[in-house]
């Protein structure tokens, strides 16, 4: 837009200079173009949603229903530690941390013993979370399980 | 309406009975709380002396009862003469000797401690006569702990209460008084320095630094009433009570037999007794901190088998600080490596469960393990690897991108040049 | 190939006063002189200001205010969404260099004394942006949601509270509650993306309306030169000479605004405990430091009166002296003017040094 009135204003130059001006032109178009899709580029990219879901909040979909069965138990991640959602024999949710409260191993669900175990030292944990036998000094904490429609939500319990 | 006014005269009459009775039990609990003995030895010096608030804190004052239980006589004549009467069975101090058996008149009676605590054993006094302190004692030893040394006299509280010497965080302290005390253990020709070596060790700093109540202290392994020194055969079950896996691995092992014949006691051989320090990978293979070489020699089969656990453990434990350090580095960058991080926990439970494995004393079951850790940190190193590239690519792009702008300064200075040229 | 354009250009014109407005530009010269290049400095805080208000934009579309999201919608964009560390980090430097360039460009304009008549109605607006930008800084700067700007914010209301009568009205509005909470948040918020701009928007408008109406102030020595000797008078178009000038200190700033955001990300900093106790060394905005460290400075008592009134009340006063400063400078009779200089010279150097002691101090 702006070109319109520079070339008139400058009409009539030299014709040694003429390579020079179109040089100029070029340099400085290339430039702007070039400079302006380096700012561009990085915008748009920011404007796709990445792949990776929101966390929404401080809830976590642990597991969808229809991937759990009654005596069963799915590791899922909470933040940067991992988190256990089991699902009793009598169809209830419980999760809790899967960091085991020794060592810091991830325990897991054991469908015949019906109980949290870590196979690191033989820790016992029940499915609230108690440690009750074995070297664990301290409970799992426990989480609040919601589930809305097909989806299991694990979240931080509240402190009152 | 007569059964109505029956029922009624029925729920009064209740009423009433229950209040005579909390009436009455109230007179008795009063009548049997009176304690004239403080109102004199409250104010006399030590040894004599009893504070009110010391007493108060003691559990069976808070029981309801009063120094007559142990020191006999009448509690609630405020007459001394009659009060501290050998008439009324009055017995002054008590001798030492005398304790164990005192204690015992009320707790190894299971009929009267029902009424206070229907959950607390009845075998105390059973137990001591096995112990070591029991035995001397009965053999008229005066020097050996009777109850009153570790549980305390006028300050007697429940082990539970902190700030008794039996709760599990001073019962170390309170062995200690008479164990680290080389002129008091001279008769005995015991070592005393069980308790500085307790001190350093993995379990001292479990309890203490780490407030787990549940980490072994002196009772632990030796028993606390029946008090005896594990025996050589005995110790493997002590430890077993909390190292299951490990336990059950080493009865496996190639070791079991060979430490039953050479008379080695299991466990302690290689991590000692008091003062178990957490244990290392240089306490396997054949360096100058492994205790293998204690039996093995240089480049017998034993020392080849040792270093080869040794190398496992080791390389999977600098596979996982590799892959730690690369990954930390990253994340210092502002690079988002969250999920690899996550990963590397299974890599170190991995090395943990390998830890345990070497109690087999067998490289097949630590292979395993290794094997499986080392699947992992290859996936993490990768991953940080790939955090690295993408930082880089920041950089180049920064750098592209300062090059178009300083291509297009170059161009406006020459533009506006030629603008003002003419 | 003239003919489509021509013809929407004569749709266009009909209907917009373009050629006005070119012509309007056109007519704006900037003087050339000595000083010229502080001219600069305005424009450059003016493109600051877009950077922010394009930045601002784009993190609208994945923040989320609220105690239990903030930060974790912060966390998602520097780590998740592509190029989100790049765009929260030029986010955060433009914010500081804004302010950087805000004080540069005020103490130019008072240095040169451009704010004489006809400009005082400039100034004020001037100052008045400049104390939006400050607002803009404290209420953006609690968003994250991480425990220093947790502190800093529970610190920062409480100043105002001192004031006698008003300063708990005024800390309850701050902080919508007693506490700073997640209502403090939202709040906060609602100043930092909605009210601020709107009034930033109408002042800007107005401070760029007012410097195009009376053209470029020429510094009171420069002006009298060139009254003796007119031949002398440089002058060249603002349009295109000087924008496109101005458009290479652009290019530089952007260059050096991605250079500070690739190099060193904005840090994220530690989720915002409320029951956890403050941790040592919490410290405001570096430009809120010298008055932070005043009041930590100044003694409990001073004279009978409470030593952080006093303050306070300092602080009040150099602000009020800023806006009305226009009014105050007169030739005669006091020769006002080389006070206005001096104390001017004087409260820049507290500042600086207020700053490097805060910044210094543990």
């Amino acid at each position: 837009m702006s070109s319109a009135p520079d070339t008139s204003a400058a009409a009539k130059p030299a014709p040694a200079d003429l390579p020079r001006r179109r040089f100029v032109n070029i340099l400085l178009g290339t430039g702007l173009l070039a400079s302006a899709a380096s700012f561009l580029y990085p915008v748009l990219r920011y404007l796709v949603p990445p792949k990776l879901p929101d966390l929404g909040g401080d809830a976590v979909l642990a597991a969808r229903l229809s991937e759990m069965k009654p005596n069963t138990a799915k590791t899922f991640r909470f933040g940067t530690r991992p988190g256990l959602l089991v699902e009793t024999s009598a169809g209830e949710y419980r999760a809790m941390s899967a960091t085991c409260t020794h060592l810091g191993c991830t325990v897991q669900y054991r469908p015949d013993l019906r109980e949290i175990w870590c196979a690191c030292h033989n820790g016992m944990y029940d499915l609230n979370g108690r440690n009750i036998s074995g070297p664990p000094p301290r409970p799992l904490e426990a989480f609040e399980v919601q589930v809305r429609g097909d989806e299991i939500f694990v979240r931080r319990k509240q402190e009152a | 309406m007569i059964k109505v006014r029956d029922s009624v005269t029925c729920r009064l009459g209740a009423v009433i009975v229950v209040a005579a009775w909390l009436i009455g039990n109230g007179l008795i609990a009063f009548a049997q709380t009176k304690n004239s003995c403080l109102d004199c030895h409250s104010n006399l010096p030590e040894p004599l002396g009893v504070s009110v608030e010391t007493y108060g804190q003691n559990i069976h004052a808070q029981k309801g009862l009063t120094c007559a239980a142990c020191h006999g006589g009448d509690a609630s004549s405020d007459d001394p003469e009659k009060a501290m009467s050998r008439a009324a069975g009055w017995k002054g101090k008590i001798e030492r000797k005398q304790i164990p058996e005192l204690c015992a008149s009320c707790h190894a009676d299971a009929e009267r401690m029902k009424k206070y605590n229907p959950s607390l054993r009845v075998d105390q006094f059973q137990q001591y006569k096995t112990s070591v302190h029991g035995m001397k004692w009965a053999k008229g030893d005066n020097k050996v702990a009777v109850c009153t040394d570790c549980h305390g006299v006028h300050d007697l509280r429940a082990p539970s209460d902190p700030r008794s010497k039996v709760h599990p965080i001073n019962i170390a302290t309170t062995c200690s008084r008479c164990h680290a005390d080389a002129e008091y253990m001279k008769p005995y020709g015991i070592k005393t320095d069980q308790f500085a070596n307790y001190e350093q060790s993995v379990h001292h700093d479990a309890m203490v630094v780490r407030g787990d109540l549940s980490a072994p202290t002196c009772t632990t392994c030796h028993g606390n009433h029946g008090a005896t020194p594990p025996g050589v055969a005995n110790v493997t079950n002590v430890c077993s009570n909390c190292h299951v896996f490990q336990a059950q691995l080493f009865q496996t092992s190639p070791h079991k037999d060979a430490f039953a014949a050479m008379g080695f006691p299991g466990c302690v051989t290689c991590h000692s007794n008091h003062a178990i320090k957490a244990p290392t990978d240089e306490m396997i293979g054949a360096g100058p901190k492994a205790v293998c070489m204690n039996c093995h020699t240089a480049g017998d089969a034993g020392s080849m088998q040792a270093e080869a656990m040794h190398a496992q453990l080791t390389n999977l434990a600098s596979a996982i600080a590799a892959s730690d350090e690369l990954l930390s580095r990253a994340e210092r960058q502002g690079m988002e490596v969250s999920q690899p991080k996550l990963q590397q926990t299974q890599a170190r439970d991995a090395l943990l469960k390998a830890r345990v494995a070497v109690h087999a004393f067998r490289d097949s079951g630590l292979k395993q393990d290794t094997d499986a850790g080392l699947a992992t940190t290859k996936l993490t190193y990768v991953a940080g690897q790939k955090a690295m590239q993408e930082w880089r690519f920041r950089r180049v792009g920064l750098g592209l991108s300062l090059v178009l702008i300083a291509l297009t300064l170059v161009g406006l200075g020459f533009y506006i040049r030629r603008l003002e040229q003419k | 190939m003239a003919g489509p354009v021509a013809s929407v250009r004569a749709w266009f014109d009909e209907r917009f006063p373009l050629d006005d407005l070119k012509a309007l530009a056109q007519k704006k010269k900037v003087p050339v002189h000595h000083y010229s290049y502080w001219y600069f400095l305005g424009g450059m805080t003016l493109f600051l200001f877009g950077v922010q208000v394009l930045t601002g934009a784009l993190l609208l579309l994945y923040y989320r205010p609220g105690a239990d999201e903030a930060f974790e919608s912060v966390q998602f964009i520097m780590t998740q969404v592509q190029f989100g560390w790049l765009i929260r980090s030029v986010h955060s430097w433009s914010a500081n260099l804004l302010v950087f360039m805000a004080f540069a460009h005020l103490f130019s304009v008072l240095f040169l004394r451009s704010y004489r008549k006809p400009r005082e109605l400039t100034w004020v607006s001037g100052i008045l942006l400049l104390f939006l930008m400050l607002g803009f800084g404290f209420s953006g700067y609690l968003l994250p949601w991480n425990t220093l700007s947790y502190f800093a914010t529970k610190v920062g209301t409480e100043i105002p509270a001192q004031i006698p009568i008003i300063g708990r009205p005024v800390l309850l509005f701050l902080r919508g509650g007693e506490d700073i909470t997640g209502s403090t948040l939202t709040r906060l918020y609602g100043f930092h993306v909605a009210i601020l701009p709107a009034l930033a928007t109408v002042l800007i408008g107005l401070h760029l309306a007012l410097i195009q109406w009376f053209g470029m102030s020429v510094p009171p020595g420069v002006e009298a030169k060139w009254r003796a000797t007119p031949e002398d008078r440089k002058e060249i178009r603002f349009f295109p000479n000087f924008v496109l000038r101005e458009l290479m200190a652009w290019y530089v700033a952007l260059g050096l605004l991605g250079a500070l955001a690739a190099l060193f990300p904005w840090g994220l900093g530690v989720k915002a405990d409320p029951f956890a106790s403050a941790p040592a060394g919490i410290k405001p905005e570096w430009y809120f430091l010298f008055m932070f460290q005043t009041l930590k400075l100044i003694p409990a008592k001073v004279l009978g009166m409470d030593g952080e009134m006093l303050g306070i009340l300092a602080f009040g006063v150099v602000g009020a002296v800023a806006l009305l400063l226009p009014f105050l400078d007169r030739e005669k009779p006091f020769k006002t003017r080389r006070w206005i200089t001096g104390l001017a010279c004087v409260f820049l150097g507290y500042m600086a040094v207020m700053t490097v002691d805060g910044w210094v101090a543990k």
